[in-house]
């Protein structure tokens, strides 16, 4: 087991340095620099503003400098927002957007869950049928676009009832969290109760859960103790690559409803090409995303020995 | 008799003996009414986006200053007015008997009216005919003549003269101001030839979905639109997979540290957060002065996207090259292009086809993902999900410019799932996988 999750570690490691790599050399092929302005510049100051970025110093020796940087945790200086550490914006705007995500992650595995579960169980009936048509349809409809809808039904509501019961847009308050998160987490709710509904089709028909119910063994503990907890494997490995559309999707639901998170700093970062803010961020998330999907890989590990097997022989 | 390896089924005498034939496994039908469809749904799509600019022939960036945000209309005449400012009426037509409209258009309302004796200064009111009171108190004038410029539509108003003083009201008609536009704005927009103009009127076309913040036909910008969102969703892909495939294909049939290397480099390219990067790669490769911002796309698409179909088909490859027909040809003498080419590929094409069919919804959903947040293509060049972009900037006052672009990406991307569904159902029929 330690073996497994070392090796897990090690490559999840490699992963982060290519991530960091990859970023710098495309930061490095964009076309022009980032001290190119409207503005022109005498060559002093230029001089001197290259040598605040270190931009004066050879490609590989920047890179040198970036990543030992890097692994002491110092993303460098915003280019558009002077005298502000990149560090300081992940540290301030990081914990919102986790804040949505957490919300949305749990949104989306327990309407999941349930409504795979109760399309299995209702099979070619009714609840079946409505569950698939909604997955279809959240499935083939943009976020964006949920999302603005979500933001006019919030806003024909607080005209019907005459007073503000949900605010459109914004963030701090707990009602602020339930709509942006249910919108950001709808598509992969969808795509889990799918995984969901096939899984708990198997686990209906298979053999232990037919001796279970010869057994006498029946409701709700059939459901938690035979059903569920052999049904959810699958949703559980697809929970790495599900945080991580969520906390990438989480840019547009920011933009729309004027949420101060990380991944709305990002989109105007590439905006105004703020390069250490680009650079900082994709990394920070690139290197969270990876060390969830580890996480998961070793908790995954820990549910259901035979992966662990599997995968050590591979 | 012929002995299964696959299932330890009981054998029942006097049954028939091929167990493979006791349960036929149903035909998933490729002509069930949803798939067919679809299919007609992606043939709409692709004419609409060929011959449809051949057939509405608009411009999709010619701009409609008179008709910002209208909704559906159908064509109409305006007449081109000159606009020289300030207006009286002429000496000979002094002293009307009561109310008098002198000219009525969109650009302006000219009202004249008899001097009423014992007032000073005289206050008009516009209001919308269909509702009661004296509306928007308009302006004030001592004359007895009035010229109303002020945002003008082509519905029927009510203009009403009161005494400023008191309040009282003295005269009132309805007007129906008919289209109209100044001659400058005529010439500005390109509709009359700025000299030797001699043009009274001009034609406006009909807008069948209305038009857009910036008074642009919405339907030809959808076609224009479509054309580069469908561009992009069947061309990155073909790229991408048939890239992920050779590379893949060569991974698998090469073997031992190759396969190695390659995979690992393969891992790697998967675990690059894909939305970033494609943000990433998009900056990278940037765009230059008019460029429309395809190609980084697709390029970004390429480098980030071929490593799934890689994956697959090293899989393939590698289970193929043990299986007993492909040995059996080798030990008969077989050359590997042959094997290649008439054992391997009929084998891995349905694959191939079902990852492309389930890479274009794919596709098409980031390119609207990027344009949205303004990393996709870039203007004049449109696409549905730059419309989108453009139209949820009037959610509120005109949900219709955000929804019928967003339709039709919901509506593409659900028919090329559909059929992607279809098309695995069927092949996966071949291989005797049964799903649920």
């Amino acid at each position: 087991m330690l073996n497994f999750i070392a090796r897990r570690l090690l490559s999840g490691l490699i992963t982060i340095w290519f991530i960091a790599t990859a970023t710098f050399f495309a930061m490095h092929a964009v076309p022009g620099d980032p001290l190119t302005q409207e503005k022109a510049m005498s060559p002093a100051v230029r001089m001197q503003l290259e040598a605040r970025y270190g931009l004066d110093k050879p490609l590989f020796e920047q890179y040198r400098l970036f990543m030992s940087n890097m692994i002491h945790g110092d993303f460098g200086i915003s280019f558009t927002q002077e005298n502000r550490h990149v560090n300081d914006i992940i540290r301030e705007h990081f914990p919102i957007s986790a804040t949505l995500g957490i919300a949305a992650v749990l949104i989306a595995l327990v309407g999941g869950v349930a409504a795979g579960s109760v399309a299995a169980y209702c099979r070619n009936r009714w609840p079946d049928r409505l569950v698939m048509i909604a997955v279809i349809a959240s499935i083939s409809v943009p976020g964006f676009v949920i999302a603005g809808l979500a933001q006019l039904v919030i806003v024909a509501m607080n005209n019907a009832a005459d007073k503000t019961l949900l605010p459109v847009a914004g963030w701090g308050s707990v009602n602020q969290i339930w709509v942006p998160a249910l919108v950001l987490g709808l598509g992969t709710m969808a795509y889990l109760s799918r995984i969901m509904r096939a899984s708990m089709l198997e686990v209906l028909s298979a053999d232990y859960n037919i001796a279970a119910k010869a057994k006498g063994v029946h409701g709700w503990r059939l459901f938690w103790h035979h059903q569920l907890r052999n049904a959810v494997l699958p949703v559980v490995t697809e929970l790495g690559p599900t945080i991580a559309a969520i906390t990438t999707g989480g840019f547009v639901v920011e933009l729309i409803f004027a949420i101060p998170g990380l991944g709305r700093y990002f989109v105007q970062a590439v905006q105004q090409l703020d390069y250490t803010v680009i650079m900082g961020t994709t990394v920070f998330y690139g290197a969270f995303l990876v060390l969830v999907v580890v996480l998961v890989d070793i908790s995954y590990g820990l549910i259901d020995p035979r992966i662990r097997l599997h995968r050590g022989r591979s | 008799m012929a002995i299964s390896v696959f299932r330890f089924a009981p054998k029942t005498w006097g049954a028939a003996d091929d167990v493979e034939a006791v349960a036929p496994i149903p035909l998933p039908s490729m002509a069930s009414p949803t798939v067919i469809l679809s299919a007609l749904m992606v043939v709409f799509l692709l004419l609409f986006v060929s011959i449809g600019p051949l057939v509405w022939r608009q411009s999709p960036s010619q701009q409609w200053l008179s008709q910002i945000s209208d909704g559906a209309s159908s064509a109409y005449s305006v007449r081109i007015v000159s606009d020289n400012g300030s207006w009286r009426p002429s000496a000979k037509s002094d002293a009307p008997l009561g109310l008098k409209v002198h000219a009525a258009n969109t650009e302006y309302v000219r009202l004249h009216w008899p001097t009423l004796a014992g007032i000073e200064r005289y206050r008009i009111y516009r209001a919308d005919a269909n509702k009661p009171g004296l509306g928007l108190a308009i302006g004030e004038t001592a004359d007895n003549y009035y010229q109303d410029r002020l945002q003008l539509s082509r519905e029927l108003y009510r203009y009403s003269i009161a005494d400023a003083e008191t309040g009282l009201l003295l005269l009132s008609k309805e007007v129906r101001p008919e289209a109209a536009m100044s001659e400058f704005e005529a010439q500005l927009q390109g509709l009359i030839p700025v000299t030797n103009n001699k043009t009274r009127w001009v034609d406006i076309p009909a807008h069948p979905l209305g038009t857009d913040a910036l008074g642009r036909d919405i339907l030809a910008r959808l076609m224009a639109g479509g054309r580069t969102s469908l561009f992009v969703g069947v061309v990155a892909p073909l790229l991408y997979i048939s890239f992920g495939c050779i590379f893949g294909a060569i991974a698998g049939l090469m073997g031992g540290w190759v396969d190695q290397l390659a995979m690992r480099f393969v891992d790697f390219v998967v675990a690059l957060p894909f939305l970033l990067f494609m943000i990433l790669f998009r900056v990278a490769f940037g765009i230059g002065p008019g460029e429309n911002g395809i190609m980084p796309l697709i390029v970004a698409m390429l480098m980030l996207s071929w490593p799934g179909s890689a994956r697959l088909i090293r899989g393939q490859v590698l289970a193929l090259r043990s299986q007993p027909f492909v040995e059996a040809s080798r030990i008969a003498g077989v050359g590997t292009h042959r094997i290649i080419l008439r054992h391997m590929l009929p084998n891995v094409l349905p694959m191939i086809l079902v990852a492309f069919s389930f890479a274009i919804p794919q596709a098409i959903f980031t390119e609207a993902f990027l344009s949205f947040i303004g990393m996709g293509v870039s203007p004049p060049t449109t696409s549905w999900g730059a419309l989108c972009n453009d139209g949820i900037k009037t959610l509120l006052s005109h949900p219709r410019q955000l929804l019928l672009p967003a339709l039709f990406i919901s509506l593409s991307v659900l028919a090329f799932n559909i059929l992607g569904d279809a098309l695995r159902d069927a092949t996966d029929r071949r291989s005797g996988v049964v799903r649920a």
